[in-house]
């Protein structure tokens, strides 16, 4: 079921199609009925509340999770309950929450990691290049071990290491948990600038400001329902959200 | 050929200390006992350190592979290649019943990983310490299993093969074959293997395995099968050491093979830092040659008097687990941490300049 739409989508070609997707642990349910779509070049946020059933839907599309039910298409591809090794070789990149970066190896060897299904060493070589362009203070830390970074570049590192499969579309859990605002500040500038250089992204997020700031379209997960969708701007004007997710 | 000049150095180099020390029945003995430890551990290590999966049952692979390859030696012992002499024959037989020791202890390894590396942390080692008390009981009640096996069509011969395992009593008269060279070769194997592994993507992928499993696999890294991959290969090299064990002692009999040995080899891997090759190698050769040297020690002490050497010999073992309290305290990451020798050699290096004289 598809809850009202706050605001008009601008049309794209589909990327993600989640239907009807129900996830459940043991007797609880965790999802219910979930139906959202990412559209090529598109910011989609899925904002919600502790236990809303935000990463869980993340885990289900990534195939960290199996699905009681429902359906997940990439690029019209069904990818439904497939495991998350082959997930990642059809084009869907995800960085977990916590980050999930490797401590005890080198920040090299886990931007390596990311590439780890390619074979096109040259092509590698470059986007390893390109990601230390983004991030300069990663190749200043290239051979010290990735659990010695701060808070702030070990976020840095997952969303590198996450690009590094080349995918065509990324799923961010969470980039500004446990960070300082000004560190916030700087990745969500930069997911703006990975998006503006044609990288879909679904984003969840427990920061509604930052999150519906950048998303082109977003969700609002209670319960394990979706109860609401819009486009960026037009929820953070809606009263009920700023009353809800924005403390006003 | 420059990936074979370390075998053809390791040759050299052990064949020279074969001929000048090889004759020295108890240096050979006590160096193929830390030989076969070191093997033990290395291999471990590989498991249990590189990937991370806390396996405590290697004494079974141990001892499927010391009962087949001891088994297949006494049934060939017999048997000659005319053409190639008594020694060289016998000694290819040795090396086709270790490399059978290693390849039936691998596939038991595949049929123990498979089901098991679904599990983690504790319920693995629940698991494979489970097998590994499995493997021994079983061949405990070889004679019986024998018997059985004898009347049921096509599994005669197998019965027949178990039934040379002697039950409680064990294996005696196992033609020993085993030499310096052969044991301390398969050591050099075991560390080229787990060097070369460490450093190629296959290694890299097991290590992100050992930090974060949900992480390696959201990079593609099908963790299921890499965890059985080290399994096997970790069970293979557990039945050569078995294998060489069989070849130097008088007899193997279950009581060789207990969860008692299987804790030794964890804590060799353990005390020299879980992930750490050369830690490993150290701490297998120090805590293999420390009950041996507090014997003489205390031989010494007791001037040479057997009787009270003896009576004092008894507080070896707790010297030994003092010691090891005293290496997890002071160093709880193990000797070396997860890192290899060489890596903290340059550390110290750089560090040492640095503070003024």
């Amino acid at each position: 079921m598809q809850p009202e739409a706050l605001g008009t989508r601008a049309p794209r070609a589909p990327l993600l199609e989640v239907e009807g997707l129900f996830v459940s642990y043991g007797a609880i349910t965790a999802l219910k009925d979930v139906t959202l779509s990412v559209g090529q070049g598109e910011v989609v946020a899925l904002i919600g509340a502790n236990g809303a059933g935000k990463t869980s839907t993340l885990r289900a599309v990534s195939g960290l999770l199996k699905p009681a039910k429902g359906t997940v298409r990439l690029r019209g591809d069904d990818i439904t309950g497939l495991k998350a090794n082959l997930v990642v070789g059809k084009g869907l990149a995800h960085a977990p929450e916590g980050r999930g970066i490797f401590p005890n190896l080198t920040v090299q060897e886990n931007l390596d990691l990311g590439a780890w299904l390619r074979r096109d060493t040259a092509e590698i070589a470059n986007d390893l290049e390109q990601s230390f362009a983004r991030f300069p203070v990663l190749k200043a830390r290239r051979l010290q071990l990735a659990g010695t970074l701060s808070g702030g570049e070990q976020q840095m590192l997952a969303i590198s290491r996450a690009l590094m499969s080349r995918p065509t579309l990324l799923l961010l859990d969470e980039p500004s948990l446990g960070l300082a605002p000004q560190v916030t500040q700087t990745i969500f500038r930069m997911l703006r600038e990975v998006n503006a250089a044609g990288m879909s992204i679904l984003l969840v997020e427990q920061n509604a400001h930052l999150a519906l700031n950048l998303a082109h379209w977003a969700y609002v997960l209670e319960t394990g329902e979706l109860v609401m969708q819009g486009g960026g701007k037009d929820l953070l004007a809606s009263e009920a959200i700023r009353k809800a997710y924005l403390g006003e | 050929m420059k990936s074979f000049l370390p075998v053809l150095a390791a040759v050299v180099v052990l064949a020279v200390l074969q001929v000048t020390l090889g004759s020295s029945p108890y240096f050979v003995y006590l160096a193929s006992l830390v030989g076969v430890n070191v093997v033990l551990a290395v291999s471990l290590n590989i498991i249990n350190g590189m990937t991370g999966q806390f396996s405590i049952g290697h004494a079974g692979f141990m001892a499927v592979g010391a009962y087949v390859s001891g088994t297949t030696s006494l049934l060939l012992k017999d048997d000659q290649l005319g053409f190639l002499g008594p020694v060289a024959s016998d000694q290819l037989f040795f090396v086709v019943s270790l490399l059978l020791g290693g390849v039936i202890a691998g596939v038991f390894g595949f049929i123990v990983g498979l089901p098991s590396l679904r599990l983690r942390g504790d319920y693995l080692a629940i698991v494979t310490l489970g097998f590994g008390e499995i493997f021994r009981v079983v061949i405990q009640n070889s004679d019986g299993i024998a018997k059985g096996f004898a009347g049921v069509p096509g599994l005669s011969l197998l019965g027949s093969f178990i039934g040379q395992f002697g039950g409680a009593l064990g294996v005696s008269g196992v033609p020993q074959h085993s030499s310096f060279f052969m044991v301390w070769f398969w050591v050099f194997l075991v560390v080229l293997l787990a060097k070369r592994l460490a450093a190629s993507s296959h290694g890299r992928s097991l290590k992100a395995i050992r930090e974060d499993e949900v992480a390696a696999e959201a990079m593609g890294v099908d963790t299921t099968s890499y965890k059985v991959r080290a399994f096997v290969v970790s069970s293979f090299f557990a039945g050569i050491a078995g294998g060489l064990f069989a070849h130097f002692v008088p007899i193997i009999n279950p009581g060789s093979f207990t969860f008692v040995k299987s804790m030794e080899v964890v804590v060799m891997v353990v005390a020299g830092g879980l992930g750490s090759t050369t830690g490993a190698i150290v701490a297998a050769v120090l805590l293999t040659l420390l009950p041996e040297g507090l014997r003489s020690l205390f031989l010494e002490l007791g001037g040479g008097d057997a009787s009270l050497a003896q009576k004092v010999d008894q507080i070896r073992m707790p010297i030994y687990g003092v010691l090891l309290v005293v290496i997890m305290l002071t160093r709880s990451q193990g000797i070396f941490g997860t890192h290899e020798v060489w890596e903290l050699w340059g550390r110290w290096k750089k560090r040492a300049p640095a503070q003024p004289t």
